[in-house]
């Protein structure tokens, strides 16, 4: 299988190797035709996002501005902090100057002068070796103002890179936006979407670092090339990252559609000790977890898994096996996405918190089964009433959780018992007892 | 304790500056570039970022208490973070806690009193596949056991 993104080429991350492998042909391909033909061929590639919600690439693009007099900006999505995905930090690492060329080709073809590479505060490893290439670029003239005359086009983009500061909310497209900016993370309310009003009010694309990483070839080789690879909706390879239960956790490159039970018995070497597999989440911490009997014959594109009541998301893969306590893996999500929220929006930041408190009341033995309801309901109504969708993902785990594995929580919480005994004050109504409660005399 | 900038990093902060049509951007490099010359955020460094950028302090200080990575008290000269989220908890990542908390004696965000050690319950840090997890100050430490972590920590000096 040919790699798109992360081509099987030792030392790529040296701009020698990198040329001698066809490095910047793209670029040079794509500034002898029209910023609207690379974009009508990004689109025919069929390119989703790979930043989660698989949205179609050439059309975020056609959505910016021709006739603009304002400055236009690309932001390229490299904060990677959905629990579950680790597959970005590969391309800062084994491929960045096809990130860079991805970069420049996607400047050109939305007319954006400047580039802000988000990435991750944490990532400082990646961070360095991402500058380093990027200062190499400059050296040798593929960024910045050298271009001109590297590529003999009137057209030249800088490319730089934004470090983030641990907040999870600054993956979000409008948070992101706001944190070059240098405000608090908050997500904006949308309409207005990016392309009209973004960066500075200016008309503005994001897309994700794999995302990016794939025009060059797309531009190089053709979209014909690209559109037949994988699952024919949801075109080309995913860099797969898989944790949690499995013998070989990673990372790997593999057509879309793949087999969900390919991919963890036969690439990422099947669970230790053979355990069963009771849980598993196939985009990263926010997608609805599937059952270990829902698995046989979902395939990992964004279409297959939706018909099978998940989403590809980040591509993220958290495999759990038959011992593991969904209990607490549900609380210390949901943990997560109380800490995360960044309380703009009620639903959201009450929400998580009622979510956990209950969580915990389960935990420490004191749930009842009409707890497992109460948490249904909460998530259901913060799905959909929230400004970002960090509402959605904070909901889903809990909603689809509790759904689909409610015997195993059924487990965790006390059975709840109506007994019609009449209220002295109200006779007509019923007063609920949970069983611990009721004292049986002999 | 007042607080500022040094030659070299004006000089850098300059340089951050001019990536950004506006100076309000710079906040974020500048509260890492202080920090690293303070170690932390106090109120003065944050009216020197505030004057050096010509911004309002208010603007610097609701960035400060934004983001998880600036800290507005000191920390070890080791900080570590280990991270618990699911990944890692399938793989140990809460009995890596645990043991750092009880072999260095202090629990989420102390430090220790001979200055040291610091330590930080953190979310994904984007290494799930390479779990248990932990980071000491920028570096990343992966496929972790206790034994292990004991000889990272017994080789700090
Ligand atoms: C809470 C939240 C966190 C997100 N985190 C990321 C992230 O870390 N990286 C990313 O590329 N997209 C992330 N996204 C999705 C972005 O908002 C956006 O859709 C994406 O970057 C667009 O790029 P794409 O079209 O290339 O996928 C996040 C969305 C939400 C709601
Ligand atoms: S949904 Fe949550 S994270 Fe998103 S804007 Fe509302 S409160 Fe903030
Ligand atoms: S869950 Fe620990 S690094 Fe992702």
């Amino acid at each position: 299988m040919e790699r798109i993104v992360l081509p099987e080429i030792p030392n790529l991350n040296q701009i020698d190797v990198y040329l001698k492998n066809g490095g910047f042909e793209a670029a040079k391909k794509a500034f002898s035709q029209t910023p609207d033909d690379i974009i009508e061929q990004v689109k025919k590639s069929g390119l989703r996002g790979r930043g989660g919600a698989a949205f179609l690439t050439g059309l975020k693009w056609s959505f910016m501005p021709k006739t603009t007099d304002m400055p236009k900006y690309l932001c390229i999505n490299g904060d990677e902090s959905e629990p579950g995905s680790f597959k970005d930090r590969q391309i800062f690492e084994y491929n960045p100057f096809q990130l860079i060329e991805g970069a420049i080709i996607t400047c050109y073809a939305i007319g954006a002068k400047i580039a802000y590479l988000y990435i991750r505060g944490e990532y400082h490893k990646w961070i360095k070796l991402m500058q380093q290439a990027i200062d190499t670029a400059y050296e040798k003239g593929f960024l910045g103002e050298k271009m001109k005359s590297t590529f003999g086009v009137d057209f030249y983009c800088d490319l730089y890179i934004h470090k983030g500061a641990g907040a999870y909310i600054c993956g979000e497209e409008s948070s992101l936006m706001n944190s070059i900016e240098g405000k608090r993370g908050y997500p904006r309310v949308k309409p207005p979407f990016p392309a009209q009003k973004g960066l500075w009010g200016c008309p503005t694309t994001i897309n994700n670092v794999e995302t990016i990483t794939n025009v060059p070839p797309i531009i190089l080789k053709g979209w014909e090339w690209f559109s037949k690879i994988g699952a024919p909706k949801h075109p080309g390879t995913l860099l797969f990252g898989i944790s949690g239960h499995v013998n070989k956790p990673g990372v790997y490159e593999l057509p879309t559609g793949i087999l969900l039970t390919e991919l963890i018995y036969d690439v990422a070497g099947g669970v230790p000790g053979n355990k069963k597999i009771k849980c598993v989440i196939p985009g990263g911490s926010s997608m609805p977890p599937l059952r270990g009997d829902q698995l046989e014959g979902v395939r990992m594109d964004a279409e297959s898994l939706r018909a099978a009541g998940s989403a590809i998301g980040t591509g993220g893969v958290i495999v759990m096996d038959e011992d593991t306590n969904l209990l607490k893996v549900l609380l210390r999500i949901t943990h997560f996405y109380h800490h995360e929220s960044c309380g703009q929006c009620t639903p959201c930041r009450e929400g998580t918190g009622w979510m956990e408190k209950i969580l915990k009341r389960i935990e420490q033995g004191n749930g009842t089964s009409k707890d497992l309801d109460l948490l249904v309901s909460v998530a259901q109504n913060i799905e959909g009433n929230t400004i970002c969708a960090l509402g959605d993902a904070a909901a889903w785990p809990v909603k689809f959780m509790i759904q689909r594995f409610r015997d195993e929580f059924e487990k965790y919480v006390k059975p709840q018992v109506v007994l019609p005994v009449p209220n002295k004050v109200h006779s007509m109504r019923f007063t609920k007892i949970s069983l611990d409660n009721i004292v049986l005399k002999s | 304790m007042s607080f500022k900038f040094t030659e070299e990093n004006l000089k850098r902060l300059e340089n951050e500056r001019k990536k950004y049509p506006e100076s309000l951007a710079a906040v974020m490099p500048a509260i890492y570039i202080a920090q690293e010359q303070n170690g932390y955020i106090t109120n003065e460094v944050m009216t020197e970022i505030a004057d050096v950028l010509g911004i309002d302090k208010v603007d610097v200080l609701g960035v400060v208490t934004f983001y998880t990575m600036f800290h507005t008290k000191p920390v070890g000269k080791y900080h570590i973070q280990v991270c618990t989220n699911v990944s890692c908890m399938l793989r140990g990542g809460y009995e890596i806690w645990e043991y750092i908390k009880s072999k260095l004696g202090i629990d989420n965000m102390e430090v220790t009193p001979d200055g040291k050690f610091s330590i930080e319950e953190v979310e994904c840090m984007g290494a799930c596949g390479y779990a248990p997890m932990i980071a000491i100050n920028e570096d990343y430490y992966e496929n972790l056991t206790k034994e292990k972590v004991e000889e990272i920590l017994n080789s700090l000096k």
